[in-house]
């Protein structure tokens, strides 16, 4: 079986984020490996032990995103592809799949695994995108995959329980942050990833037109903030100070 | 009039709140159309006549509760063949954003997607993203047509307008080959009594908390309250509690009367996805924390101790 994982080199999320002068989201300090796609890449690797077969990291991002592949290379992938191209650069999510389905296409993959949304543009449309590119179904939201032979199946979280979704791959899927605890990569691994592929592939490879951009940003605006109230230390009247404000709120 | 779909979700035969609350924007910026798709959408194009829908189009095709994404996706296709909109509306749940997805990339046209506003200027549409945590927003001009904008739910309040909607079959044949990521079995599990997104009360726990062991506590206030459960990503990400629960950017935004956080700092990430309630009230062991600055009442100390007083209180006060 051959699995493809999407991934996404990211502002570290335990870092604090920071902005450029021009109010965009600094990308250049810690980045780390998106921690929803180190998930996705273990999903991968357990599925690869279960039932054989091959996982191929692609992402899209500057040069400096093999450092993200890399290190999903050293949890144990086997080889990864980076599209890289000033060309893309600021890509929408449309151009972002387009660009992924372009590349993944190549690989002719049984299944794609995507994770629900990245940590710093969480608009949650690459995906679904990428699997109507694809021509695939897409199973999505899973907290437990399961595959036998062509059938997969997934367990898909919803607000008050889960589904069940079948489907026969080729699919896409997109795990949630619960579906496995990613693994440590070994010292082995570590070593074993410095020697493995990573295949660069520029614009004028892919095959696809650059589009118009979905939007233009006109402007930033601070949001409203809130006003401090008060704060109190725990002592003998802060229960009855709360109290108090869940009456004065009609809850109690 | 700009012609606008709102393209209605229905979840076990119910129209999803997220829907009505699309509909009161909606109709400020145009004509409405309304497309729900699946079991009760005949029922549902009442209340969306209610809300503002001049025209709804339904069809109760047992593929779009079955079938993921897919079978819907062609038939927005289909429709937008016949009649092109100015404007799709979708929410930003889980079920509109995969449709949503689809569609674009079927159509071959950008979208906006986590936006927390929408107006028309000069013909085009604008939409208010939230980004770094909720503290900026970007304006965005829609530049594709139909402009394509999945908004957050809690982002309007739903209201009724008045209104009768006429109710068009929309008449679709459903591809073999959309029929394919299947839905085999719904599973509920009992755990949650009132819904996160609805409830009057909501009671979120992180890392203060001290471990998931600790969370019952949240639940024997939420029980005495009437209200949910809900988490910060901190503790969902470490395994505490499920995704299910999780508030915020990536997670569910909710706007409760009341939102009590128990343990949690207030990363921006967190607060995008509560800012809007009514009442914060902040339980922490750091006077610092960000979540203090933004709460109403902020209580200092250990929530392990605060939070069985409270409920203690809550249940002396109802009796």
């Amino acid at each position: 079986m051959k699995i493809v994982v999407t991934v996404k080199q990211v502002p570290d999320p335990n870092s604090s984020l920071s902005l450029e002068a021009d109010n965009s989201l600094s990308r250049e300090k810690e980045v780390v490996l998106d921690p929803g796609d180190e998930c996705g890449v273990e999903e991968a690797l357990q599925l690869k032990e279960a039932h054989g077969g091959e996982v191929v990291l692609v992402s899209m991002g500057p040069e400096r995103a093999k450092d993200a592949i890399r290190k999903g290379l050293s949890m144990g992938a086997d080889r990864g592809i980076l599209i890289t191209d000033p060309q893309l650069a600021g890509a929408d999510a449309l151009l972002t799949a387009r660009a992924l389905a372009a590349a993944i296409k190549a690989e002719a993959a049984d299944l794609v695994i995507c994770s629900t949304e990245s940590y710093d543009g969480s608009t949650g449309m690459v995906p679904p995108m990428l699997a109507e590119l694809l021509g695939v179904p897409q199973l999505t939201f899973a907290k437990k995959v399961e595959v036998d032979g062509s059938t997969v199946k997934v367990h898909r979280q919803t607000a008050d329980g889960y589904q069940v979704l079948e489907a026969s791959t080729p699919a896409l899927i997109t795990v949630t942050a619960g579906i496995a605890e990613p693994r440590y990569a070994s010292l082995k691994g570590i070593m074993a990833a410095r020697s493995k592929e990573i295949k660069q592939v520029g614009f004028g490879d892919l095959g696809i037109e650059r589009g118009e951009s979905a939007e233009t940003i006109q402007g930033v605006t601070n949001a409203e903030t809130r006003k401090a109230g008060t704060v109190i230390e725990f002592d003998g009247t802060a229960v009855e100070r709360i109290i108090q404000v869940l009456t004065e709120a009609k809850v109690v | 009039m700009a012609k606008v779909w709102v393209y209605a979700e229905l979840n076990e035969g119910k129209l999803v709140p997220a829907t009505l609350e699309l509909m009161a924007k909606a109709r400020e910026l145009g004509d409405v159309e309304a497309i729900a798709l699946g079991a009760g959408a005949k029922a549902a194009a009442a209340t969306l006549g209610k809300h503002g829908a001049k025209v709804v189009h339904v069809n109760e095709d047992a593929a779009f509760d079955d079938y993921l994404a897919e079978p819907a996706t062609g038939a927005l296709a289909a429709l937008h063949k016949q009649a092109a909109a100015d404007l799709i509306l979708f929410a930003f749940t889980t079920d509109s954003r995969e449709v949503a997805g689809r569609f674009a990339a079927r159509l071959g046209v950008g979208l906006i997607s986590n936006a927390a506003d929408l107006d028309a200027k000069d013909g085009r549409f604008v939409a208010k993203v939230p980004y770094f945590g909720g503290a900026k927003l970007a304006s965005m001009k829609a530049n594709s047509k139909p402009a394509i904008v999945l908004i957050r739910p809690k982002s309007f309040e739903a209201s009724e307008s008045g209104g009768t909607a006429e109710v068009k079959e929309l008449s679709v044949s459903i591809e073999a080959g959309s029929k394919r990521a299947h839905v085999v079995q719904r599973v509920v599990e009992a755990s949650e009594k009132v819904k996160l997104e609805e409830a009057k009360v909501v009671i979120s726990g992180g890392r203060g908390m001290g471990g998931p062991d600790n969370f019952p506590l949240l639940e024997d206030l939420a029980n005495a309250l009437g209200g949910a459960v809900g988490a910060s990503r901190a503790v969902v990400d470490a395994g505490w509690v499920p995704y299910s629960m999780q508030v915020g950017q990536t997670g569910k935004s909710v706007r409760p009367g009341v939102y009590i956080a128990v343990g949690i700092s207030g990363a921006m990430q967190h607060t995008v996805g509560m800012k809007a309630s009514k009442v914060i009230i902040a339980i922490n062991k750091d006077a610092e924390a960000p979540i203090m600055k933004m709460a109403d009442l902020g209580v200092v100390g250990d929530a392990l101790k605060i939070v069985p007083a409270l409920t203690a209180a809550v249940k002396a006060k109802k009796r």
